[in-house]
């Protein structure tokens, strides 16, 4: 019988079913950080077990960091005992920890793939929503709370309930100046942010097939944000060739073995699915946020909602809240309205390609006068690759800050907050209320190249028309 | 690791209305920097509860009329956002012993359940009826039935919708699954033992 690949990896982690029905599943591959692992260390000590596979299980810091130097003792005694803590149950329970001295410390989910960590055909499970990323390797990951954590360090299993399947195609091929942070956009704005309750997101179509891995990354990263419990792609040549060298892949032979099996993973074609959705690539814009959920976007063409025009009254209070929030007028064009932070980073854009592309469009530009402006490379590694390439330098010479690895203003547990109602643009994934460290901050959440747009006309503005983007991508 | 079977929650409540109540809301990012739990429910919903410089803001959280209350009461997906455990953890430490809204995000009632906090699910209408009878009397005492899925206070009662998976967990004393996680040990290996990657 044909088989998605979800199928396939639950079953082929599945320890037993439980009394209460749900399945007992094997995680094979555990990753924790600073901020939720703690608690469950201790529990793990209350109850007096060990960690059952320490050889499966790999730390990195990265929310608490301070980004304008990883010089320690950090200037907040709290993020230093949450470092503390963390090397010393690392340490005692014999767990890899990419610390920050290692060159290899980051976003957990920038870390992972990099590390070659990340695997097809496995679970993967870490006490944070944005855990799917690693699905763009065709990897099964979820985001886990503390309770679960513990049960991970202790069994290297979890009760779970089996996930319905959603397949979501994007056929065609994106316009100039659209990138896979607007396809992800685009999807939960169709979807909803609570559309994808009880699902797996599999990702698929030529859009898909043509994207890179850290576009894939992109879109896996944000399926929480539509609701999905997971999101992946299919392991392909590109998956392959991605992870071919990283240090914790096989060698030689073995290599061969694991890509052999990677490939029998891929839905079988003909398989079952719980749902289809297509989607014509020709339809994405650039897109951009308006409220406080990520289900909140437009089209930067378009207008802010206005919530006069609404017939469902839970919809119209819930645009009416979201307005006031953020202290935008209804039915104006989204197009022109002021930012005063910019932000590019974060596990969803973080990646060497993200830089890579901003710095394109930046080169021979400037940010606004009353714009601030940083660039958070989403681990040391991306930050040493974007050096070698000369990138820092560009965002700099741009008026960026060039900052250290970390989460940063993502969620701003770190030093990097904006202040008062400062809006943000920002390439992170949740512009939800107070997210950015600020209770009354606002967050526009969009492409790291609108980001760059934002921050040189100091306003939400179109990157395609700022940077001339067809005729960039053209040459 | 023998765990209590739930079967009642009782209690005083408290209302807090809103719908996609998230928790960042319920528990403001900036403190979760913390090793353990314990202090937690200190910053539950604090920054709906306090002005930028520290002041109380009227909430009804900060209401001495709902001191001591163990269930609170909202509106729909509450709980949406992170899957971090510190919103349930908040609310636990708080003394929140359940929750009553008309929807609960996924993860956060997955988390709930762990702690031992039945999350059960009501109609707008009984919600709003309740939450108006609990600030007309804070000092109401409300029952979760957690067998008979429904919720009891005064002379009124309605029908609470609980999935059977959870229920069975809280009525046969499974909430907490690790007991039943550890005794899989001898599965658990076999099933590292046939993946490959597992080995390395
Ligand atoms: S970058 Fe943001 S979303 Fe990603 S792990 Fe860090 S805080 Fe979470």
């Amino acid at each position: 019988m044909s088989k998605s690949l979800f199928e396939k990896v639950w079953d082929a982690h599945t320890v037993r079913q439980l009394s209460n029905g749900q399945t007992q599943l094997l995680i094979g591959t555990h990753l924790i950080h600073e901020v939720t692992s703690p608690q469950a260390f201790g529990m793990l000590r209350d109850l007096g077990l060990k960690v059952k596979y320490p050889n499966r299980t790999f730390a990195t810091v990265d929310h608490i960091v301070p980004t304008l130097s990883q010089v320690e003792p950090f200037a907040d005694p709290l993020a230093q005992e949450m470092i503390n803590a963390l090397r010393q149950n690392c340490e005692e329970f014999g767990v890899t920890f990419f610390d920050i001295g290692t060159g290899h410390q980051g976003i957990v989910h920038v870390v992972g793939p990099e590390q070659g960590i990340t695997q097809p055909g496995t679970t993967i499970a870490c006490g944070d929503s944005h855990t799917a990323t690693h699905g763009a390797f065709g990897a099964i990951a979820f985001g886990i709370g503390t309770t679960q954590i513990r049960d991970l360090l202790a069994t290297q299993t979890m009760a779970m309930s089996k996930l319905k399947v959603r397949r979501i195609n994007v056929e065609g091929e994106l316009p100039p100046g659209v990138y896979a942070k607007d396809v992800i956009l685009h999807i939960i704005k169709l979807l909803g942010a609570k559309g994808g309750i009880g699902y797996a997101y599999e990702y698929g179509g030529s859009v898909f097939d043509n994207f890179s891995m850290e576009e894939r990354m992109t879109v896996c990263n944000m399926s929480i944000e539509g609701g999905a419990r997971c999101g992946y792609v299919n392991p392909d040549e590109k998956t392959f060739e991605y992870l071919k060298g990283r240090p914790y892949c096989p060698k030689g032979d073995e290599w061969d073995a694991a890509v052999e099996r990677w490939k029998a993973v891929a839905s079988d074609p003909g398989c079952h699915y719980d749902d289809i959705v297509n989607i014509d690539a020709a339809d994405i814009a650039p897109s951009v946020t308006w409220g406080i959920s990520p289900d909140h976007g437009v089209f930067v063409t378009e207008n802010i909602p206005d919530p006069a025009q609404e017939s469902d009254p839970d919809k119209r209070e819930s645009i009416e809240e979201a307005l006031e929030y953020m202290k935008l007028p209804a039915g104006a064009p989204i197009a022109g309205t002021p930012v005063d932070v910019c932000f590019i980073g974060s596990c969803t854009n973080g990646r060497l390609s993200d830089f890579r592309e901003a710095a394109k469009f930046l080169k021979g530009h400037h940010v606004a006068e009353s714009v601030k402006a940083i660039a958070v490379p989403g681990s040391q590694v991306v930050d040493q690759l974007c050096k070698n390439e000369g990138i820092d330098q560009v965002f700099r010479d741009a008026g960026f800050e060039w900052r250290e690895a970390g989460c940063s203003m993502c969620l701003a547990m770190n030093p990097d907050k904006l202040i008062g109602d400062q809006l943000c643009a920002s390439s992170s994934n949740r512009n939800f209320k107070g997210r950015q460290g600020s209770p009354t901050g606002r967050t526009i959440l969009m492409s790291p190249v609108m980001v760059a747009a934002a921050a040189v006309t100091g306003k939400i503005s179109d990157a395609r028309e700022v940077f001339q983007v067809a005729e960039t991508a053209a040459v | 690791m023998a765990l209590e079977t739930i079967t009642t929650v009782t209690g005083k409540g408290v209302y807090v209305p809103g719908s996609d109540i998230d928790t960042d809301r319920i528990i403001p990012a900036r403190f979760m920097k913390c090793v353990t739990f314990d202090g937690l429910g200190e910053y539950l919903f604090y920054d709906v509860r306090h002005h930028e410089d520290g002041s109380l803001k009227a909430h009804p959280l900060n209401d001495p009329k709902h001191a001591g209350a163990t269930i609170l009461i909202s509106g729909v997906n509450f709980g949406c956002g992170s899957s971090r455990e510190h919103a349930p953890q908040a609310l636990n430490k708080a003394g929140f012993k359940a929750v009553i809204a008309q929807s609960f995000a996924e993860i956060f009632f997955g988390n709930c359940g762990t702690l031992g906090m039945p999350c059960v699910a009501a109609t707008a209408e009984d919600i709003e009826k309740l939450g108006t009878a609990v600030r007309e009397n804070p000092d109401l005492e409300i029952t979760i039935d957690v067998e008979k899925n429904r919720v009891f206070y005064g002379d009124e009662n309605f029908t609470v919708h609980l999935p059977d998976s959870a229920r069975d967990a809280f009525l046969s004393a499974r909430w907490d699954p690790i007991g039943e996680l550890l005794e899989g040990e001898s599965e658990i290996e076999a099933t590292a033992g046939a993946l490959p990657y597992m080995a390395r």
